[in-house]
């Protein structure tokens, strides 16, 4: 074999992969989402039905999808500030804690961070259990007085979480920052470690306080590290799917974000799977823009991917 | 105050909230096992039961013996090992080869390559949800457990090779020329030399693809209607359907799902964080 061909060969089954169930699939949705794709489309006994622009026009006149971007983009905006500011805080912790207490805490980092999306999703719906949830029960336990003061109840008991859009958001973003700020915490520690400790005695020494020294000091030496940990936060929270599907189920319509919209337009009776890819190309498009600022950022700085 | 109370303070506060944090992490993890093993009159109850008063076993011998939606959790749990499994040995021949190409060679088209990879890692799989189904449907897979370990391939393979691609290039390439100056051939230099010293980086992102395999849902609740092949996620979705919520059934299937995982975890992590983060970083 010629030397030349040799990269090519090792390359052949990973490029037909990624040709064949990725790349052509995602031309493929672009393509349906101009048809009409319904049930007897989707059986056979129809074919596939050019209408233009029409899924577009009828998602956006649609108040369902705005409610459902909204949700995208409140979450994530939501979940990804909190997820880095706790994320980076604990990192910080981490750094200064001492050897024992640092790796402890790790483990239990590892823990939250290993436990599967819908175990995850579970696990605090179950927290969240109206009759026999814990938060209820520790709810329960504020002064009667404070109770009603701050939320206008004292009694908890049955306070049906999962039934309102808002507290189903509210334990999604709990839940999706439980399980992912462990990821920022370790990672911000291994970039605080990269940091030559000199620079820290310099700064101790001319007298810089904790917060100066992290703003002038931490953050910008870090900053290559926040701009990755930023954009995939970003795109994972963006597409939070399986985790609202346990908390929310597939019929709670206020609560859509827009993969469940897409998958719900395509995958519930009756099937409009041109609409779910009208939806899916909407969402994609959302990131792409996102991942391509992100990508020129670092062809810019690289000039090259090694 | 005295330099070494400040100190000594200072000290408590940033161990207290060492803890604060700690419990937070773990204490829904430990609420997932606890419930698991208590019996119901524990787990309905209004009162807070840190431990189980009397710990039982009748949930797990429940979701082995009964199971849920017709099967018992053991199908559920060979479905999701032959996924996972399938998709990391599939995936990781595919994925080395590939690594192997774009860190050891420089060739026409490697540059838009890693971008398509690099993209590829951000499309959200849920937009090829819809063309995977029909393809799927298409091939005759619709159904069929190797329909999802193809889809699974394919999800997990960018990044795979972008993660393996670090742990190739780490590999010195002197070490390569001498076994070919050797009379080694090409495949046995492969073989002998590369593939040795790779070993480490293929177990991490073998046991990527298997986490990430073994927590799939969408895709598996979209492409497997019948019960039969349902995979642990899938099926421990089914537990809210029925009347009334059976928690400690739910939390014991949700342990037996988790303890894969955590101990996988427990063995990269390490890998995990510079995978991601160093291959970012560098590009």
């Amino acid at each position: 074999m010629p030397p030349w061909l040799i990269p090519y060969a090792l390359l052949l089954p990973g490029i037909l992969v990624i040709a064949g169930l990725l790349l052509w699939p995602l031309v493929q949705v672009v393509f349906m989402s101009f048809q009409k794709l319904g049930l007897p489309q989707v059986r056979g006994t129809r074919p596939a039905e050019w209408v233009g622009f029409d899924n577009y026009q009828r998602i956006f006149e649609n108040d369902l999808f705005w409610t459902s971007l909204r949700n995208t983009v409140v979450f994530a905006a939501v979940t990804v500030t909190l997820t880095l500011v706790l994320g980076t805080a604990v990192g910080l912790l981490l750094q200064k804690l001492g050897k024992v207490m640092s790796k402890v805490l790790i483990v239990g980092l590892m823990a939250a961070w290993a436990v599967p999306p819908v175990s995850a999703a579970i696990i605090w719906r179950w927290l969240f259990d109206a009759d026999a949830g814990i938060i209820n029960w520790a709810l329960n336990l504020v002064p009667d007085g404070l109770s009603n003061a701050l939320f206008g109840r004292a009694d908890w008991t049955g306070q049906p979480w999962l039934n309102d859009p808002v507290s189903i958001y509210m334990i999604l973003i709990l839940c999706v920052l439980w399980a992912s700020f462990p990821f920022i915490a370790v990672s911000v520690l291994a970039g605080l470690k990269s940091i030559p400790s000199e620079l820290y005695e310099a700064a101790r020494v001319d007298g810089s306080t904790p917060w100066h020294t992290f703003r002038k000091v931490t953050f910008p030496l870090l900053k290559p590290v926040f701009a990755v940990l930023t954009i995939l936060s970003i795109i994972w929270d963006f597409k939070v799917l399986a985790q609202l599907l346990i908390l929310a189920g597939p019929t709670n319509r206020e609560a859509y974000n827009l993969s469940l919209f897409a998958w719900s337009e395509a995958f519930n009776p009756p099937p409009k799977m041109g609409t779910g890819a009208a939806i899916a190309v909407v969402l994609t498009l959302i990131l792409l823009v996102i991942t391509f600022i992100h990508v020129r950022q670092m062809v810019r700085t690289e000039g090259d991917i090694k | 105050m005295k330099p070494t109370t400040r100190k000594r303070l200072g000290s408590i506060a940033l161990n207290g909230t060492a803890i604060v944090v700690f419990l937070f992490a773990v204490f829904p993890v430990y609420w997932m096992v606890a419930t698991a093993f208590k019996p119901n009159d524990e787990i309905f109850t209004t009162d807070f039961i840190l431990f189980p008063r009397q710990p039982t076993l009748e949930h797990v011998t429940q979701v082995f013996t009964d199971g849920v939606a017709g099967n018992s959790i053991w199908v559920y749990m060979g479905n999701s090992v032959f996924v996972a499994l399938g998709t990391v040995l599939i995936g990781s021949v595919v994925a080395l080869l590939a690594a192997t190409a774009v860190s050891r060679f420089r060739f026409k088209g490697r540059t838009p390559l890693m971008i398509v990879l690099l993209i590829m890692q951000m499309v959200p799989a849920e937009a090829l949800l819809i063309s995977l189904f029909l393809m799927i449907r298409g091939a005759g897979l619709y159904g069929q457990l190797l329909g999802l370990v193809v889809v699974n391939v394919a999800l997990t393979l960018p990044f795979g090779i972008w993660m393996l691609r670090t742990f190739v290039a780490a590999v010195p390439k002197e070490l390569e020329e001498a076994a070919w100056i050797d009379g080694a051939s090409r495949f046995r230099t492969f073989w002998k030399v590369l593939f040795p010293l790779v070993a480490p980086g293929l177990v991490a992102t073998s046991i990527f693809s298997f986490i990430t395999a073994w927590n799939e849902l969408i895709f598996a609740l979209t492409l497997m209607p019948e019960s039969s092949g349902y995979t642990m996620p899938v099926a421990l979705r089914f537990f809210f359907g029925q009347r009334g919520t059976d928690w400690g059934a739910i939390m014991a299937s949700s342990t037996l799902m988790t303890i894969p995982v955590v101990l996988f975890f427990l063995m990269v992590q390490r890998r995990m964080v510079s995978g991601l983060v160093a291959g970012a970083v560098k590009g």
